[in-house]
Parts: C-alpha cells; sequence; structure tokens
C-alpha cells in the first residue's frame, strides 16, 4: 500500500502528511498531526465528538478521508482560543458548568462556534436543532444550551 | 457574618457544621480542568502515546453461546507486524470467584457466553495489522444453544451457562441459571393487603440499557520482564484496576503503576477493567508500549449495560392513601457472570415509604448476554419504577393527588427502611413538599398532554479513602487525592480545602494521583467521593491546621492549646494567650523549614457516615396520539445534596442522571433476535437521548444536612436517574390515556397501546 | 484501497468501468466512510468526485435545477430559489443525520446508497426528479424512482455515474412537502415517510398530486391511489382519510429494531395527510 501525501492547512499553519487511503481525517489529526481534541466517540458519525470545519463548514472528521483536506483549510478546537485568550464560547461554558467529564466539550465547541458565524442570534431551539449531532451523557445538554445563548449575546454585543 | 471555627479537642470530630457560614463552599468557580478541556489538551484514555508503541486488537466470539475447543494463533503470529498474541491461557487463575468471573469475561477460557466476548488478543505495529492478525486465529467451537431473556432462561430446559458452578443462596430447584436469591422486608404483607380498601397487582418489563459514555474504553500499558509497569486509562478507579491487572498477571501491585486519565464519562460502567490487563500482557510478552481502544461497536457488545428486568408488584392502600403492604418480586438479568444488582433492587424499591409490611423478592439470572456492570444507582431505577407506577395507578383510581400520597406514606427520621436499617435525618419530606409548592405542580395541561411524578432514592457510599495535603513554601496548597474525577469533584474539594484553611479557591490545586503516589483508594463510585473525599480533605486539612498551629505557638512561645485557626491564620485564643497579630498561612509556610520542616496533612479511613439521597422529579408529557410521538415539555428534579459544595456540578448531576433517565424510559434498549446477537451497537439505533429532544431541566436543590459529613454533603450522582423512568411513564400513561407497563415506551409501543385500549 | 480524485467525468467513468473489484464513488462520503469503518464493504477502488467541475453547483434551466452530484445538503439548504421552488425536496435532505452530515452529505449519496428508509428519495419521487447519468456509452436520463431497485442496489451498470438530479420547473400554486417519522427529534433513520407534490387551481382544488412513501418497502412506494383521493378535492377530512387508507394499503413494511409492521403502515398514512397538507398550504391552499 502506498501512502497519499497530503497539504493542507490546519487552524492556520500549513502542515503536510502522508495517510493511507482509507484513514479518516479524525485518524489523521490524532495519530499523525498530534492533534488530540478532536474525539473518537462512535466513528460513525453518529455522535459528533470529532468535529471540525472543513473549509468553513461544520463536519465530523471521523467522515472525511485523510485524502480529502488536501487544498482545504481544517479547523479544529486546538484552534479555537487565541493563546491566552478563551473564545467566548469556551468561556461561556466554563462559566455555565456546561461541562462534567468534557469529552463531548470540544466537539460542542467547533459546532456552537460554527452555529455563531452561520447565525449569529439564535433562538434555543435553533441551538438544540444545530446540536443534536453532539451527543453529550453527563450534562442533559441545560447549562450547554444557556452557555451557547449567552456567548451569543455577549459576542452580539448585547 | 463569618461563625468562628474553634479547632475541636477531638481529631474524629464529626460534628456537622452545615450551618456555618461558608465563604467558598455554595459558591460557583471555575473548575481546574476547565481550560484543558475547553481547548483540547485534556488527555483521555485514547490521547496518550509512547515511542515504540504498538496497537492491540480483541478476537471476538460469533457465537452467542459455544465451548472453545481450541485456539490456534499460529497464522496471526506469522503476519508481518505482529508482535504478541494472548488468550486466556495467559492469565492467573484467581482464588476469588468474583475476580475469576471479571476475568473469564474479559478473556473466555473454556467458553464463550455471549456474541462479542473476547477469545483473544493481538499488538501490531498498528490497528490494521492487529485486526488481519486477529482474523487469522483459528478458534474451533462447539456451537451451544443460547438464551437472551429473563424469564425464559429460569425455565427448565433452558440451556445452562456455568455448567456444574454451585450457587449458594439459591432456593432448592431453582434453575442452574439463577445464580443468587435475596429477601427483604419486615412485617406481614398477607395481613397488610387484608387492611387494603384497593390492591393492584402488576407486572412490568425494563429493558437492558448501557451508561452510555462517549469515551470507548482505552489504556496503554507497559510491562517490564521484571514485573514493572506503566498503565494509563480512562477508569473510575485506578486502585482497582491496579489490583485486578496485577493479580490477572500475577505481578505485584506495587510495581504496576496507574495513572488516571481524564475519563470521558463512566456512569458505573468504568468501574471494572476489560482491557487493561490484556493490554499489560501484551506489554510483557511484547516487550514495548501497547495501546487498546476499543471501537464503539466493542463497548456496546462486549462492555457491561444493566440488568434487563421482569418483577411483579402488588400494593394495598386504604381509600384515603396510606400504603398497607407492598411486595415485589424482581427477577434480573445481567448477562452471563452473577451479580448483586437485584439485591439493590430489592433493597431500593420501598425506600421511599414508611410501611408496616413489606417484602422483595430477587434473582439474578444469567443469561448469554455481557456481563453487567454498574450503571448509576444499579438495581433502583427499574425497581423504583414500578413501584412508583403503581402507586401512581393508585392514585388514579382513588382520585388522590399523587405528591399527597406520597407525603402521607414517608419515610422520614426514625423509620424503619424497607431493606433494614432505620433512616436518620432524611430529606424526602423536604423534597416532596417543595414539589408540591412549586409552580410546576399547578401549571395547566393541554389536550394529549399528562404529569408524572416520581421519588427515587440511593445510599450513597463513602468507603477507603486517602488524601493527602500539603503546603508550599510560598503559601499556596497541593491536594493529592486517588478519585478520578466523574463530575467535578476536583473543584468541590479544593473548595472545601480552601474553605477549611481560610485561603482563596484559587490558591489551592487538587490532583489524582497515581497509584503509587497517594494511599489506597476505593473505586469513584457511590456517589462517594465529594463525601468521602470531601471529608477526608476536611479532615486532612485540620491535621495540617494542627501542624500550623503548633508552628505558631513555637514562634510565639506558647501552649499549642492556645492557638486556634481563624481566616486563614494562626491567632492566639484570647488575650489571656497573648497579643500576636495572626500568622497567615503563607507566613508560617515560608518559614517552614524553620519551625520544623515540611507542613503537610494527611487522612485514611475506610469512611462511613454517608447519607442517602433522596429526590422527586415532576414532567409533563405530550404524546401524539396518531403516532405515539412523545415530547417531554417540561421537567423539574428536586433532589436532597445535603449540603451542595459546588451548586452548578450538583444541578449538573441532576440534569445529567434525569436524562439518562428519560433516554431509558423512552428509546434506550438493548435489541436482540432469535440468533442472540445484539442488533443496535451504536448511537444511530441505541437511542439516547439529543439536545433537541429536550427542554430546560430545572434543578431545585434542598439541603437537609448529612449529620456524617463535618458540612452536611450527600452523595447527589445517583439518585438523579432514579426517579425519571416512573416519572415519564406516569406522564406517558397519563397522556395517552393508557398505562404503560415495559420500557422502553417507543411509539410503536405506545400507539398499540393506544389503539389497544380503543377496542 | 485506492483513492482517485479525477478531474474529469470521463477520468472518472473510466475509473470505475476499468476497476475489476467494488468500486464505490465518493461524494459526501457520509455512507461510505461508515461502512467502510464497520468493514460492510472493502473497495478496491474509491472515486472522489468532487474535483469535478460541476459538481459541486446548482444551476438553474428552464424554471427548474441541475443540481451537481456533490452538493452538500447544507448547501442546498442555503439556496434561496431551490427552497422556494421544492421546499419539500430540500427540507427532507435537510432531515439526513445531524448538521455534520448535513456539511457533507448529498441527494445523490443518498439516493444511491439505496436504503429503503432514504430521506431525500421520497421527496424526490414526488417531485418527478430525472438523475442525469453518465457512463462508457455516454449520457443517459433516468427517472430517480428508478434508481434504486432494492436495499443497497441500483439500476445504475459498470462505469456509471450520476452527475446531477434535475428537479423540473413547477406551475404555479404548486407546493411539495416531506414528513418522516423517527422515535426522536434527529438523528434517526426514518421509520416511515411520505413526500407530497401537488398543484391546486384558484379555487384551491387540487389539480395533480404525487404520493411517494419511504422505508414502507424495498424502495420508494408511489401511490396513484392516494394522488387520486385528493386530486379534485380541497383536501377535506374525508379525501385526506382516503389518501390515507390508500397509503397503509400500500406499505409492505418489515418488522424491525426501528418498528413494526403494523406501525409503520399506520403511521406512512397519518405522514402522508400531514404532508399533504403542508403542500397544500406551500401551494397556497387555504383550509
Amino acid at each position: 500500500m502506498s501512502k497519499i501525501h497530503v497539504t493542507t492547512s490546519i487552524n492556520g499553519d500549513q502542515v503536510e502528511y502522508l495517510c493511507e487511503p482509507h484513514e479518516t481525517l479524525l485518524d489523521v489529526l490524532r495519530d499523525r498531526v498530534g492533534l488530540t481534541g478532536a474525539k473518537e466517540g462512535c466513528g460513525s458519525g453518529d455522535c459528533g465528538a470529532c468535529s471540525v470545519e472543513l473549509d468553513g463548514r461544520l463536519v465530523c472528521s471521523c467522515l472525511v478521508l485523510g485524502a480529502e483536506a488536501e487544498g482545504k483549510e481544517v479547523q479544529t478546537i486546538e484552534g479555537m482560543a487565541d493563546g491566552e485568550k478563551l473564545h467566548p464560547l469556551q468561556q461561556k461554558l466554563l462559566e455555565h458548568a456546561a461541562l462534567q467529564c468534557g469529552i463531548c466539550t470540544p466537539g460542542i465547541l467547533v459546532a456552537a462556534k460554527a452555529l455563531l458565524e452561520k447565525n449569529p442570534d439564535p433562538t434555543e431551539t435553533e441551538v438544540r436543532y444545530w446540536l443534536a449531532g453532539n451527543l453529550c451523557r453527563c450534562t442533559g445538554y441545560d447549562k450547554i444550551i444557556r452557555a451557547v445563548l449567552d456567548a451569543a449575546a455577549e459576542m452580539r454585543g448585547a | 457574618m463569618v461563625n468562628e471555627y474553634v479547632e475541636s479537642k477531638s481529631d474524629a470530630s464529626d460534628v456537622t457544621e452545615s450551618k456555618r457560614d461558608f465563604k467558598i463552599v455554595g459558591t460557583r468557580p471555575l473548575r481546574p480542568d476547565g481550560i484543558d478541556k475547553v481547548t483540547g489538551r485534556a488527555m483521555f484514555g485514547a490521547d496518550m502515546s509512547a515511542p515504540g508503541m504498538l496497537h492491540g486488537a480483541t478476537l471476538r466470539s460469533p457465537h452467542p453461546h459455544a465451548r472453545i475447543l481450541s485456539i490456534d494463533v499460529s497464522k496471526a503470529l506469522a503476519l508481518d507486524g505482529v508482535k504478541a498474541v494472548v488468550t486466556s491461557k495467559d492469565f492467573v487463575k484467581q482464588d476469588n470467584s468474583g475476580n475469576q468471573d471479571t476475568l473469564d469475561n474479559l478473556m473466555a477460557r473454556d467458553k464463550v457466553l455471549y456474541h462479542g466476548h473476547a477469545v483473544a488478543a493481538v499488538a501490531a505495529v498498528n490497528v490494521d495489522v492487529a485486526n488481519s492478525a486477529a482474523k487469522l486465529i483459528k478458534v474451533e467451537y462447539e456451537i451451544l444453544p443460547h438464551e437472551t431473556d429473563v424469564d425464559a432462561a429460569m425455565l427448565p430446559g433452558a440451556p445452562v451457562l456455568h455448567e456444574g458452578r454451585k450457587f449458594s443462596s439459591v432456593p432448592e430447584g431453582s434453575s442452574p441459571n439463577v445464580s443468587s436469591y435475596w429477601e427483604f422486608g419486615h412485617g406481614d404483607v398477607d395481613e397488610g393487603f387484608a387492611k387494603a380498601d384497593i390492591i393492584v397487582e402488576r407486572s412490568f418489563k425494563t429493558a437492558a440499557t448501557h451508561q452510555g459514555y462517549i469515551e470507548p474504553h482505552a489504556c496503554l500499558a507497559t510491562m517490564g520482564a521484571d514485573g514493572r509497569g506503566e498503565l494509563w486509562v480512562c477508569t473510575q478507579g485506578h486502585f482497582m484496576v491496579r489490583e485486578l491487572a496485577a493479580a490477572f498477571n500475577g505481578i505485584d501491585a506495587s510495581q504496576l503503576r496507574v495513572t488516571a486519565s481524564e475519563i470521558g464519562g463512566g456512569f458505573g460502567g468504568k468501574t471494572t477493567v476489560y482491557l487493561e490487563p490484556v493490554a499489560v500482557a501484551l506489554a510483557r510478552k511484547s516487550g514495548r508500549p501497547v495501546k487498546m481502544v476499543m471501537t464503539r461497536d466493542e463497548v456496546f457488545r462486549a462492555t457491561g449495560p444493566t440488568v434487563s428486568s421482569s418483577t411483579d408488584v402488588k400494593i394495598g392502600m386504604t381509600k384515603d392513601g396510606r400504603i398497607t403492604a407492598g411486595q415485589a418480586k424482581l427477577r434480573y438479568q445481567g448477562g452471563a457472570y452473577p451479580n448483586i444488582t437485584a439485591m439493590l433492587g430489592a433493597m431500593t424499591a420501598f425506600a421511599a415509604y414508611d410501611l408496616d409490611a413489606v417484602q422483595t423478592l430477587a434473582w439474578n439470572v444469567l443469561t448469554n448476554r455481557p456481563k453487567q456492570a454498574a450503571y448509576r444507582a444499579p438495581g433502583a431505577p427499574m425497581a423504583i419504577y414500578t413501584v412508583e407506577s403503581v402507586i401512581d395507578e393508585m392514585c388514579q383510581k382513588l382520585d388522590l393527588d399523587p405528591l399527597e400520597v406520597r407525603l402521607l406514606n414517608a419515610a422520614r427520621k426514625g423509620t424503619k427502611s424497607s431493606y433494614g436499617p432505620t433512616f436518620d435525618e432524611i430529606g424526602l419530606v423536604a423534597t416532596l413538599e417543595a414539589a408540591k409548592a412549586h409552580p410546576h405542580y399547578a401549571a395547566p395541561l393541554g389536550p394529549n398532554q399528562g404529569r408524572g411524578v416520581s421519588c427515587g432514592f440511593w445510599f450513597n457510599f463513602a468507603g477507603n479513602t486517602s488524601v493527602s495535603i500539603a503546603v508550599s513554601p510560598d503559601g499556596t496548597v497541593a491536594v493529592t487525592e486517588g478519585n478520578p474525577d466523574i463530575g467535578g469533584s476536583r473543584a468541590s474539594i479544593s473548595m472545601m480545602a480552601a474553605e477549611e484553611l481560610g485561603i482563596p479557591y484559587d490558591k489551592v490545586r487538587t490532583i489524582v494521583a497515581d497509584t503509587n503516589s497517594i494511599g489506597f483508594n476505593d473505586v469513584t463510585d457511590g456517589s462517594r467521593v465529594t463525601f468521602s473525599v470531601g471529608l477526608a480533605t476536611i479532615k486532612a486539612a485540620r491535621a495540617a491546621i494542627k501542624n500550623m498551629c503548633g508552628r505558631a505557638a513555637m514562634v510565639w512561645g506558647i501552649d499549642p492549646d492556645a492557638v486556634e485557626w481563624k481566616d486563614g491564620a494562626a491567632v492566639p485564643t484570647g488575650h489571656n494567650a497573648g497579643n500576636f497579630p495572626p500568622m497567615t498561612l503563607a507566613e508560617i509556610a515560608r518559614d517552614a523549614g524553620k519551625t520544623g520542616g515540611p507542613i503537610a496533612g494527611h487522612f485514611e479511613a475506610n469512611a462511613d457516615g454517608a447519607g442517602v439521597s433522596f429526590g422527586v422529579h415532576l414532567v409533563d408529557i405530550e404524546v401524539d396520539p396518531e403516532t405515539g410521538f412523545t415530547k417531554v415539555l417540561r421537567y423539574t428534579v428536586f433532589q436532597d445534596a445535603g449540603k451542595a459544595i459546588h451548586p452548578a456540578y450538583v444541578e449538573g448531576q441532576m440534569q445529567g442522571g434525569a436524562v439518562q433517565g428519560i433516554g431509558w424510559a423512552l428509546n434506550e434498549e438493548y435489541i436482540y433476535g432469535d440468533d442472540g446477537i445484539l442488533q443496535n451497537a451504536g448511537f444511530l439505533d441505541y437511542r439516547i437521548p439529543v439536545a433537541s429532544d429536550l427542554p430546560m431541566i430545572d434543578a431545585v436543590i434542598l439541603e437537609i444536612p448529612n449529620p456524617g459529613h463535618p458540612y452536611g454533603v450527600r452523595g447527589v450522582g445517583e439518585t438523579g436517574i432514579v426517579p425519571p423512568l416512573a416519572a415519564v411513564a406516569n406522564g406517558v400513561s397519563h397522556a395517552a390515556g393508557v398505562r404503560m407497563a415495559e420500557l422502553p415506551m417507543s411509539p410503536p409501543r405506545i400507539l398499540a397501546a393506544i389503539d389497544g385500549a380503543k377496542g | 484501497m485506492r483513492y482517485e480524485s479525477p478531474e474529469t467525468v470521463e477520468q472518472a467513468v473510466e475509473l470505475l468501468n476499468k476497476c475489476d473489484g467494488i468500486a464505490r464513488v465518493l461524494a459526501g462520503g457520509t455512507d461510505i466512510l461508515v461502512q467502510l469503518r464497520l468493514a460492510m464493504v472493502e473497495p478496491e477502488l474509491v472515486v472522489d468526485i468532487k474535483k469535478i467541475p460541476g459538481m459541486r453547483d446548482i444551476a438553474e434551466q428552464n424554471g427548474g435545477y441541475i443540481i451537481g452530484a456533490a452538493v452538500s445538503g447544507a448547501e442546498l439548504g442555503e439556496h434561496e430559489g431551490l427552497t422556494s421552488l421544492w421546499p419539500g425536496v430540500v427540507e427532507a435532505m435537510e432531515l439526513v443525520g445531524s448538521t455534520q452530515v448535513q456539511g457533507r452529505a448529498t441527494l445523490v449519496g443518498n439516493l444511491c446508497n439505496a436504503s429503503p428508509a432514504a430521506d431525500s428519495v421520497p421527496a424526490m419521487v414526488a417531485a418527478n426528479a430525472i438523475a442525469l447519468i453518465s457512463g462508457p456509452d455516454g449520457t443517459r436520463e433516468c427517472a430517480v424512482v428508478d434508481i434504486p431497485v432494492g436495499p443497497g442496489k441500483t439500476s445504475l451498470t459498470k462505469g456509471e455515474v450520476i452527475t446531477a438530479i434535475r428537479l423540473p420547473a413547477r406551475p404555479d400554486n404548486s407546493g411539495d412537502a416531506y414528513l418522516r417519522f423517527i422515535p426522536r427529534t434527529e438523528m434517526d433513520i426514518a421509520v416511515s415517510s411520505a413526500g407530497v407534490s401537488l398543484t391546486i387551481d384558484d379555487n384551491g382544488v387540487c389539480t395533480d398530486a404525487r404520493v411517494a412513501l419511504g422505508a414502507v418497502a424495498p424502495t420508494v412506494v408511489v401511490v396513484e391511489d392516494a394522488a387520486n383521493a385528493i386530486i379534485g378535492t380541497k383536501l377535506d377530512d374525508a379525501a385526506l382519510e382516503k389518501l390515507a387508507a390508500a397509503c397503509s394499503a400500500a406499505c409492505n413494511p418489515i418488522d424491525d429494531k426501528r418498528g413494526t409492521v403494523e406501525f409503520r403502515t399506520k403511521t406512512a398514512g397519518v405522514l402522508a395527510k400531514r404532508a399533504a397538507k403542508i403542500a397544500y398550504s406551500r401551494a397556497g391552499g387555504v383550509k
């Protein structure tokens, strides 16, 4: 088997890697590029723990081949904070105690960020439906939804 | 206004100071692992790597029940890139039958007892090679008939799982698949039924559900030929992992250092071992680090869900709503090996009530399904579901208010519980009254809507705990404990330490140390950590305080008894002791080297004094009568926390437990076909609640202090999953106009019940 | 497994045609990657069509739309013109999976995966959608309803690939809608589903209708009796009951882990009724 050489951009940095044809972007991020923030909860696109943005589009990285990232821009949880400065969503999740074990948190944050990029003033229902693909087993979602709505308000300057 | 704390002369003081004016306890600071978790830096079980690391894969049984005739691993070993293969022969036989069952479960010995039962494992240079190698292992099976249903497995002629094994405690004439039998209760139920104005008898079934943690099991092991090694693992109990991984591999516990990673959910499902001893064995055989991570499919097929149940309940009640007798017969199946969940079900079924006559009988039945594991208040949700459903039905029949009837029969201080002990101060009445007074209870309902109510209960445990507190020369404090943090406990522990020491929260850092760095700790389960580790932290802090008061006394030249601790500083107890300005912790710490050396405090004990926690849930449900689709409109949780150290984390436990219960009531179930193979081993068809399924979950914390903890803490993690099954079932029953008696109440079942009732 | 990403349709066709083993076309990947992971399929070749010009375009044509095979559900939903012309088709595709899956999944992928419960197919069938196909023998068109022939099987021959879906123009006063039954609110495979497309006249009387059911048979079921039940009516209750009954009668479902025969049969009728009402109101009908 020969590996595929891929050149891509991850969190604004140019990255090159070699991967097998069948390797997913999630496998590549975790095992080849050293970015373990995206998690494998299911490997089948049912849990959202592997969420990343691909060319600005929210996707499950377990449903994208490593080869498909060629020439694209990938945004992962690791790129969300600006150095020491947390993104408002990250800050609000902490303030609202909207995480317990934290395994779903990277995926939730990437997904919520994608939502607010598209719709800066979502209703509670819109947030819930947008995040339906991000399973959380610990929180019952209540504090997560509150945190996202609160972050949205702050980002709107409301 | 701060109440002065006066250190008592006795070290073992358990006086509850829940009325004390807390400065930090009861607030909501940010958790110490928070930034790591929101930036993706936190390291979970599968996030660790080591140089030269191999990857493990497991070969699993394709049959639900079969004898293993032979295993030929030669072709697997010959595959390029394969470095080691293990089977049950590589492990040490255990004297303790429970441990042997755990070992047999993670690597089948003579028989495979469920589809997916591990038979062998391979370590290779990558996962693909490991999986290919596993497929090359030739296993010869003699296929046996199988049974997955709890009632069918008890019938004569059912396939026997553990031939020749004698189970004590089981009545004569029981099926060989009954592994245990229990009875609890007091009084004369026949006499009680005779006094009743109405009696309702009903049978209920619940399906097996999985804890559903989003993080699959994962670990990374290194092991030298000298029996010295390291293990990185996501677990609720790394001391338990050490004990079992060492014992199964015939090595000494203190030579295996186990580090608990951050854990992506457990709920009881990570209180045992599956991969870890195998990874250690592969690491030793190959001489290289071995990483093993379960796939989601493996998690469902081969790790413990909770039991499925079949229960008969009979309750007698006067027309005024007083329960005169309660009886339950609970049959649980927990898969292929014995377990005590049915005992816990029998103990908890009627625990909320003050009864003169109560009797619970319970059987555990073996079936060809994966070995069950604890799932948040194990045994209680499915037991209390049945009792609370019948009580609701009786309230309907007698036209009585459901909460009034609960209050009329509620257990209180002094009540002899249905499982034996007499209750001390408990919070059931307070939670019931809070529910009754809450606006939710009076809110109007529309067409096709119904309201459900249920109580719930969990014992909560204490257990073996070790905590160490070290004061750094710069006056900041390190708390070292040994219980993996599954709910935010590091924050609560830091808060209790800071409160006790009188220093700011952010001057304390709590870490979960590895098994070589702190004394033994029981598993994080039983809702025990905030209670036990909190208690131990407070006591360790008091030991450190005593030490520091001694240092101040030395500096001041006065008697140590004349020094007390106030607002984070040593002060003389009164004018007679001397007019010295307070010596802060930081000042004492700075000079520690001159006054006697490093300052620390520690505490180890098998704690007791845990307080039970009661809860009440209210839920409003809407059912679409044409499709059976169920919507949860409104949900409120009331629970007694004793003392909520960090209210947001207490709320989180209440909300999380409620939502797991909602999933259990409505859609979650293990589905088997006649072939004995699990049909829904993934999150697509094992349907846990998603964000759009739910409303906000309102949480009301009551605080009836537990006399056994210095601050009054009661465990809160488990009670929250107990009431929702009946609350939702009662809500659906009212909304759909037909009584439901089987979980999950998936839409096809609800629609069939509605259409059936139309006649 | 070999991964290729050709830059022309001809190259894609040639790759597929030349492959002696199992080959799969990769657009969104939301079915294939799951099947790869579960080892349900072990293809020798995967052909990524996303670099081919036009595959990601939505183009207006004669009042209708040509939708490239790699257009994602999310992109469909963001296209105002398409959404207002065929809201039912768009909403059907937007029900497939999560927001993340939406970012990748495609109409053509959903169609070619040929699951009996595919969400986009009943809506496309009700809309009389056409598949544009390229193959070794050139190009051809095929009604979407004739693409799936059984669970997991399509009528495409070796070397063929669907390059686009054509949704026709529609008369004024037309509307379509798609509804599915799932036990949760999201993330489930449809247990039963109904796509309805209809046209009404100035008086609100239905002049044309097409009703297609999903997840109640190995492939989508077109129920002419149901359409006839509402044509010539203003979708009064009696007409809708007839439509529902016709749908239930046309079902041929199975019992499985997602639903029973009775449940699917009953709810298919209920959903068809409800979808018809929505389509009617989108067409401008007032009830």
